[in-house]
């Protein structure tokens, strides 16, 4: 009976990229017990994730079909959630650190009673219980945390987790009816940005800009970056500050904590509250005219050099090489 | 309109953080505390509300003696009362806290409670969505902007590269993210006329609450470690921009197996 359970989120109709990570290490998981996968997903296209959600791993595909969730509404989906977990009765409940992950997860921890760790960035089972590791203090410790509870709740930090396919067979599908609920908090309208921008909150990778850029108007440099080489825009608090750039991008520890696969600093010195939002990144690169400059500390390439010269030929390099494939 | 402002006190963002002989906690010892940064931005929505409409302030921290400071400093910024529920919050975990909060607010007439979006250090962002599942009230979570209109309130949510609109009924629980306002600096004025205001002091037997539910430990710290070294990177000269992009662009292919 030790099985674990998986919120997933999804969009037009496919899995998103941080519930295949939350599946990945939910498989993991669940073969340590010695229990199953059982995914979880709300909304008009759930029944048809089953495919993709076996290949994660999952034996089993919880779908409650009712269009009313579509939208996200914290006290649906926290009904939703309490439901199946009172059917599935998992030892462990997987959310994904995302923006609805994290809003949701505590709130359905203090409906069951039980413990939360949150944002983690590695799971095990040890001695049948859940550990997980999360970063404090700005990445500066590290501390492992013993979850208790049926289920032990955790949230997913994205990109933290590898997605792993073990080419099963699709999830068998139970359908579930939604639990009626009138909640009194409900979203009216998404404003989305300008179309064709990435956010940061899941990208592979990021181009960002710091005080190194002199005025707005150079954040040309780092978009054109960013779009040749298919990766979202950061940007240093000191330029969201000076208005140069909006919040939304802002890497660090009043911003986003990302991890992409590669994050490029560009005019960024590399303070502690910015690399609380960037140090668990998998390859950094910094270019900054200021050898002594910090950014150099955890920079994996560091190029000391002026970014208005360098910016440009490594966008014509990465334009080349596209061409090339 | 009155409202409750939940304060945890952390340490100064700039601090060296040491790990404490057991292991498994940080040391404090020479530790500055500060209000939390984004308890600053619910303090500050608060403290407006009151100053448009009138109502009170009420600020709640659950901590050590040393707490009593941020309420002190929240009583001058504005906020009119400020309860102190005493006991070691860092041996609760965020369910243990919220249940400290929910049973402390319980005395207190309000229409909003406001929190920080997480508690800067920890960073848990648990303890928002908690308290509101606890008091049986709707949650909005990481809000930019705010308006309360006639029973009922519209809020901005950060999310994922969007920005979500919500509307809900009041009374609610709100968690502040960056953006929401420009907090405000004590005044000398406001220093003086909060030392007049007495902090109302709390256990958490006053409470009614047992020590067994709050310090359960259901997230329990087994360790804390100095994350690992990251091995020193290479540094290039960048004085030459094409061969400087030639070698970054290598990285990025074969060594970030990126592209
Ligand atoms: C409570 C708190 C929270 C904070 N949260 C955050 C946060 O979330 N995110 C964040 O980023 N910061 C945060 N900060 C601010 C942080 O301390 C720094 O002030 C900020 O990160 C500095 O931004 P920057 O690196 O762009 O600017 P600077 O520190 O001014 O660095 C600019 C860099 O550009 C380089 N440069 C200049 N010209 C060139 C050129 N032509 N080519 C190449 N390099 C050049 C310089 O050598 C310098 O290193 C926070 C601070 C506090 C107190
Ligand atoms: N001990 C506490 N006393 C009062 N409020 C708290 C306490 N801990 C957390 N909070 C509130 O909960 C928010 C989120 O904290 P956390 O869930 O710990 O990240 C904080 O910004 C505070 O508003």
């Amino acid at each position: 009976m030790a099985d674990v359970l998986v919120v997933c989120e999804s969009k037009d109709g496919k899995l998103k990229k941080s519930s295949k990570e939350a599946l990945s290490i939910g498989a993991k998981l669940a073969a340590s017990l010695s229990g199953k996968l059982v995914a979880f997903s709300a909304g008009g296209g759930a029944g048809e994730l089953a495919a993709e959600t076996g290949k994660y791993g999952a034996a089993k595909l919880v779908a409650m079909t009712e269009a009313s969730l579509d939208r996200y509404s914290t006290e649906a989906a926290c009904a939703a959630v309490k439901a199946v977990v009172d059917e599935v009765k998992p030892a462990v409940l997987l959310f994904s650190a995302t923006s609805n992950g994290r809003d949701l997860a505590p709130r359905v921890g203090a409906r069951l009673g039980v413990g939360v760790a949150s944002d983690v960035t590695a799971l095990e089972i040890s001695g049948g219980k859940l550990r997980a590791r999360r970063p404090n203090y700005s990445g500066r410790v590290v501390v492992t945390v013993e979850i208790d509870g049926a289920p032990a709740i955790a949230t997913c930090r994205p990109n933290a987790f590898p997605i792993e396919e073990r080419g099963g067979a699709a999830s068998e599908v139970s359908e579930m009816a939604a639990p009626s609920t009138q909640p009194r908090a409900v979203l009216i309208e998404t404003k989305m940005p300008e179309a064709g921008e990435l956010s940061i909150a899941e990208a592979d990778i990021i181009v960002s800009g710091g005080r190194g850029l002199k005025e707005a108007a150079n954040f040309s440099y780092i978009r054109d970056l960013a779009h040749a080489i298919n990766g979202a825009v950061g940007a240093s608090r000191a330029t969201v500050d000076a208005g140069w750039i909006d919040h939304q991008h802002q890497v660090g520890q009043t911003g986003r904590v990302v991890s992409p696969n590669l994050y490029i600093a560009a005019g960024i010195s590399g303070a502690i509250q910015h690399l609380a939002g960037m140090s668990s990144s998998k390859h950094i690169v910094a270019i900054n005219k200021d050898a002594e400059s910090p950014i150099f500390r955890i920079a994996d390439l560091g190029v000391v050099g002026d970014l208005f010269t360098i910016l440009p030929a490594l966008t014509e390099e990465v334009k080349k090489a596209k061409e090339h494939h | 309109m009155n409202s409750i402002v939940c304060i945890s006190q952390v340490p100064d963002t700039e601090s060296r953080i040491k790990i404490a002989a057991d292991g498994k906690k940080i040391d404090e010892a020479g530790l500055k505390f500060i209000v939390s940064p984004y308890d600053e931005f619910a303090l500050e929505e608060a403290i407006r509300l009151k100053e448009a409409g009138g109502g009170d302030v009420t600020v709640i921290t659950f901590g050590p003696d040393r707490a009593s400071q941020a309420l002190r400093e929240c009583l001058a910024r504005g906020a009119t009362k400020a309860m102190h529920i005493k006991g070691d919050s860092s041996d609760a975990d965020s369910l243990g806290i919220a249940r400290v909060l929910a049973a402390a607010i319980k005395s207190v007439p309000f229409d909003l409670v406001f929190l920080g979006k997480q508690g800067v250090g920890t960073d848990n962002s648990l303890v928002g969505p908690m308290l509101a599942e606890l008091l049986d009230l709707p949650q909005l979570n990481v809000v930019t902007h705010l308006e309360i209109g006639d029973g009922k309130l519209t809020a901005h949510r950060e999310i994922e590269g969007a920005e979500e609109i919500l509307e809900s009924s009041l009374p609610a629980v709100i968690t502040a993210q960056k953006g929401l306002n420009e907090p405000r600096y004590s005044s000398l004025k406001g220093i003086m006329a909060a030392k007049k205001i007495a902090i109302e002091t709390k256990s958490v037997g006053d409470l009614g609450l047992n020590d067994a539910d709050i310090f359960n430990q259901r997230v329990k710290v087994v360790s804390m470690d100095l994350p690992a070294e990251k091995s020193v990177g290479r540094k290039i000269d960048g004085s030459d921009p094409a061969a400087a992009a030639k070698e970054i662009l290598r990285y990025i292919r074969e060594e970030a197996k990126a592209l």
